[in-house]
């Protein structure tokens, strides 16, 4: 998968999460957590939803990658490169 | 072989079984009844259908806020806003002798309506609120902290203390007079700071959005299947369920919910011995509740509160009754107070009483009903003090004893709070078997559906990451 492709595929698993939530205004460099209130319970479904989906494994010490929408696409690039 | 069997379908089991079902676990739901629910639940009499249980959904929050333990379940759950299809309350009261207190959704009417009554007291009020220990650092374990403690360090007036109590151990305390201090944080925040909301059809709206969203995800429900006892293998850990017409069904984890003790006794051929079970106290609070279909709209006979609760006393006394019900103090609640966009289709009043569960057990058929009907009358007496008189109005009725919650619900004592000490936790002195419910500490219904989705996030799908 393309960066670009990661990025809809994120998207897709926040707004799955939070359907109530306008994420076409989302910053890609503002975390998560200021932007959308997330909480440690949504972070790790967003590993889970990654696992389920797309078979990534996110070891829980490498969970802080997923801070904002650029820093997980960075991060999930070589996992998914493949894909 | 199942990943998960979960017992009890009420909301806690509903919503860990849709957790479960999201992340393609194999899952079973048992239930004991032949419908859904459990505490929270409705049954049709006369054409009509009653909820049982739920008065409100208690933490409320409007579309697009973003906290609280309302929007954490939407997102957990994946659901929308609307799909719970709240609606907030009208206001609520607080009715002692000489004083009433209003609140509403904004917790700055309540500080406002303390401070006209109380006005050496709303500096103490707000330092209270501080103090509560805050949802997200909710968890492990209880504080072992007297709430009463707390309040009387923050609160001098012993009435304003009492009036605090009063919602707060009728909507969630399994103990008698005093709570721990994490149960009042909790039950302040999501009566006071958060409030009170219903869906216009009632409790059956909750349960119908669970179970729609369990069976899509591809979950499995049993109705009219019991639990004789659970299966464990060599070394003790669970590995299953004996179903009550003994058919084994094999399951790498087991999550309960039908409370701490009555779980401990499907396990106590495997306990040896009984101190396990003594150290886990049973509840002692049990409440009746009468329901009386009103041919008018409360509002039309100048009745607009949502809920009131009363005390008529000097000292608020929550404990288990020496008669059949304490028409002392109780809760007066109408499903029409809401602010729905059309009324409802008929009124109804329903007040809440404590009750003592021992007496009302022991009451053979004929004399049951001989009480329940002498109660109704009493308790409907004793309202009208609190409220403007109903009875002219009242075309249908029924109502529930300790009794009757103790045949649905299987809880001891009809404690529909459950055990006096919670297992925050979540596990068992067995591997595998977890609990979830009201005996896990969460309460309400909101509570409820908390607990099924942390004990399963914690125990039952981190292991998978």
């Amino acid at each position: 998968m393309t960066k670009q492709e990661i990025r809809e595929a994120v998207l897709d698993i926040l707004s799955d999460i939070a359907p109530d939530e306008d994420l076409s205004e989302l910053k890609d460099d503002v975390s998560f957590r200021e932007q959308m209130e997330l909480d440690s319970m949504d972070f790790l479904d967003i590993v889970m939803e990654l696992r389920r989906r797309y078979k990534v494994n996110i070891p829980e010490e490498e969970y802080t990658a997923l801070g904002s929408m650029s820093s997980t696409v960075e991060y999930l690039a070589p996992k998914m490169a493949e894909l | 072989m199942y990943d998960t069997i979960i017992i009890g379908a009420g909301m806690s089991g509903l919503s860990a079984g849709c957790r479960l079902a999201h992340y393609d676990k194999k899952v079973c739901i048992l239930e004991k009844h032949s419908f859904i629910g459990g505490l929270n639940s409705f049954y049709k009499q006369h054409g009509r259908e009653h909820d049982v249980g739920l008065h409100a959904v208690t933490n409320y929050a409007g579309k697009g806020e973003k906290r609280g333990p309302l929007n954490r379940l939407l997102r957990q759950l994946r659901l929308t806003w609307e799909e719970l299809a709240l609606v907030p309350q009208l206001g609520s009261k607080i009715v002692f002798p000489d004083c009433t207190l209003g609140f509403t959704n904004d917790f700055k009417f309540f500080e406002e309506q303390v401070s006209k009554n109380f006005p050496k007291e709303v500096d103490g009020l707000r330092k209270l609120v501080s103090m509560l220990v805050d949802y997200n650092q909710m968890g492990e374990c209880q504080t072992d902290v007297s709430a009463r403690e707390v309040v009387c360090s923050c609160i001098k007036n012993p009435q304003l203390v009492e009036m605090l109590f009063c919602p707060l151990m009728y909507y969630g305390s399994a103990r008698q007079q005093d709570m721990d201090f994490n149960q009042f944080s909790i039950m302040f925040r999501s009566i006071f700071l958060e409030g009170f909301a219903r869906p216009w059809e009632g409790v059956r709206v909750l349960l119908r959005t669970l179970l729609e969203r369990f069976r899509k995800s591809g979950g499995e429900l049993r109705l009219k299947t019991g639990v004789k006892r659970l299966l464990m293998d060599s070394a003790k850990n669970v590995c299953g369920v004996v179903l009550d017409d003994d058919t084994e069904i094999e399951a790498k984890a087991v999550l309960s919910s039908a409370g701490q003790r009555e779980t401990l006794r499907l396990c106590q051929e495997s306990l040896g011995d009984k101190s396990v079970m003594d150290a886990c106290k049973p509840g002692e609070l049990g409440f009746v509740e009468t329901i009386s279909v009103l041919d008018r709209q409360p509002k039309t006979f100048g009745h607009g509160d949502t809920i009131v609760f009363f005390n008529d006393s000097e000292n608020f006394d929550y404990k288990k009754p020496q008669d059949y019900c304490d028409l002392r103090s109780g809760v007066i609640c109408s499903p029409n107070n809401f602010a729905y966009s059309e009324p409802l289709k008929e009124g109804v009043i329903r007040i809440t009483t404590l009750a003592n569960y021992d007496l009302w057990s022991a009451l053979r058929k004929e004399e049951y009903n001989a009480q329940k009907k002498e109660w109704y009358v009493k308790i409907t007496e004793a309202v009208s003090r609190f409220i403007p008189d109903f009875r002219p109005y009242v075309i249908d009725s029924d109502m529930f004893t300790p009794k009757t919650v103790y045949r649905f619900t299987g809880h001891e004592n009809g404690a529909i709070y459950g055990a006096p000490n919670k297992n925050y936790s979540g596990t068992m002195p067995f591997k595998n078997l977890f609990v979830c419910g009201t005996d896990q500490g969460m309460v309400g219904i909101v509570g409820a559906i908390i607990s099924g989705i942390t004990i399963v996030n914690k125990y039952l799908l981190a292991n998978s990451n």
